[in-house]
């Protein structure tokens, strides 16, 4: 079991720390609605240091990039952020990821904790063309700082403009002092904010001035468990629970980062147009319930009648609408908006409907 | 962690408090905090008569759920009405306040196979 460099601080706060993908992490602190309403309402500061980093660089980066990921790479500008995935050749999907571009021959892959070494053997045996690649993993930590609160914050702490950056860009900039620390205004929170990659050696140092910087608006540390209920009232997909190496970014509701353009081949591009022309079996919802009761993870999905039409992949008491939400795969027939679903709680069938997502908007 | 001396207590973390031959039956301490916040709790059985260890209702947290189960044998009187409304009740105070059903003891023998403080307490390592 890994530590971050923040454990220490988390144990001072008397966080509830768990093991999660394969890192000893804070899953709570005060409580989940508490710390899932300062993000909301104010900011609040995740550890997400065990998120993993790839630098790739190089003549022959860009087009890596575009053999491994989904989303069309060529039309990042530099200090551009996008949304994508790793498709396999069978229809699923490796992992999702951040593609960050730093200029044309430098592109940072921010993947997921649990996937880091799937991920990594992944891209280096995809790696025909010879970009150089480089696990940064267990050398860069990260923290998000979210909220409606957060840029103006953290403003405090830098003398590069943070404050008019637009959602999912990045600046290079010197922060606390310390120089070339990666700003991006990206997050997972649906409260916007930004998340701050920087060496391990330089954590103390920028966890301090964070909550220093933050302390008059309140800012607070946040679990893990709270953000996959602000993640989920977003809408936002979560591997290993809504997406996986069996379910396709078509059916997953992924078609927007999956670009089928002839500058760009990528794995499983066939295939995947294929499903895109053709229609597929299942479909990622969104879904409110109706009856009281809440989803959870590996719920049976049924129709009027009582037959499985799917599963639940994420469900919970929403904090923020205080309504139980949840997602998963239905059979196609039943994912249009408004679609009446049932979710076999214990033994009994719950009225639910089909929503669009994010289930969250903001004002 | 609070483990209060007069009451009796199961593995599964259920307390109960005897009062002539009627109960209230509640979470530790050491559950709602374990559970996190409480958000919807669930008894269907009133008016039921069900076994020592049969499940009587299901408490919902944010991010789990987990079943209630009977300390003794008997039937089930009344929902504390209060949680319907105020689930969060139960974590502020699981002892008072926050009870979760009243029951008729079927079985007074029972009371002596449950959990002293004392060894209640060894058992959650408090």
């Amino acid at each position: 079991m890994k530590n971050t460099a923040f454990t220490k601080f988390h144990e001072a706060f008397g966080a509830k720390m768990l093991p999660f993908a394969g890192f000893y992490m804070p899953i709570q602190y005060e409580g989940v609605i508490a710390e899932h309403d300062t993000v909301r309402n104010s900011l609040g500061v995740f550890d997400v240091s065990h998120m993993g980093e790839f630098w790739v660089k190089g003549p022959k980066a860009l087009e890596f990039v575009q053999k491994v990921t989904s989303n069309d790479a060529s039309v990042l500008v530099d200090g551009k952020v996008q949304y994508s995935c790793f498709p396999n050749e069978t229809g699923g999907i490796v992992d999702d990821l951040l593609v960050y571009k730093i200029n044309d021959e430098t592109y940072l892959l921010v993947v997921n904790a649990a996937n880091i070494d799937k991920d990594w053997a992944w891209c280096v045996k995809q790696n025909t063309m010879g970009a150089n690649l480089y696990n940064a993993s267990d050398e860069i930590s990260q923290l998000a700082v979210q909220g409606p609160l957060a840029l103006k914050a953290m403003q405090k702490l830098t003398d590069t403009t943070v404050t008019d950056m637009e959602y999912y860009t990045f600046k290079k900039l010197t922060f606390v002092g310390v120089k070339d620390v990666i700003f991006a205004t990206t997050g997972y929170t649906g409260s916007g904010g930004c998340e701050i990659y920087f060496a391990n050696e330089d954590a103390d140092k920028i966890w301090n001035a964070v909550f220093e910087a933050g302390a008059e608006f309140g800012i607070k540390p946040i679990g893990l468990a709270a953000r996959d209920t602000l993640r989920l009232e977003m809408g936002y997909n979560l591997y290993g629970n809504d997406i996986c190496d069996t379910t396709s970014p078509i059916e997953a509701g992924l078609s927007w980062i999956t670009k089928f353009v002839d500058h760009k081949d990528f794995i499983n591009k066939e295939a995947l147009l294929k499903q895109k022309k053709e229609g597929v079996a299942s479909k990622l919802i969104g879904f409110e319930m109706i009856d009281k009761g809440i989803p959870r993870h590996e719920y049976e999905i049924v129709d009027a009648q009582g037959n499985k039409i799917g599963e639940v992949t994420s469900g919970s008491m929403a904090p923020t609408l205080k309504i139980a939400i949840g997602m998963g795969y239905v059979k196609t027939a039943f994912s249009a908006i408004g679609s009446e679903i049932f979710i076999k709680v214990r033994d009994k069938s719950l009225k639910a409907k089909v929503v669009k997502t994010p289930f969250y908007k903001v004002n | 962690m609070k483990i209060p001396e007069n009451l009796l207590y199961t593995k599964d973390h259920e307390w109960l408090k005897v009062e002539g031959n009627e109960a209230f039956i509640g979470v530790t301490d050491f559950a709602q905090s374990e559970l996190g916040d409480i958000v919807y709790i669930e008894v269907e059985t009133v008016g039921e008569t069900l076994d020592k260890e049969e499940s009587f209702g299901t408490i919902e947290a944010v991010k789990t759920v987990s079943d209630m189960f009977m300390p003794v044998g008997g039937e089930i009187l009344e929902f504390n009405s209060k949680l319907e409304s105020a689930p969060e009740t139960t974590n502020k105070d699981p002892y008072g306040e926050g009870w979760i059903v009243k029951i008729k003891i079927s079985n007074p023998d029972e009371i002596a196979e449950l959990l002293s403080a004392e060894k209640y307490t060894e058992l959650v390592g408090a």
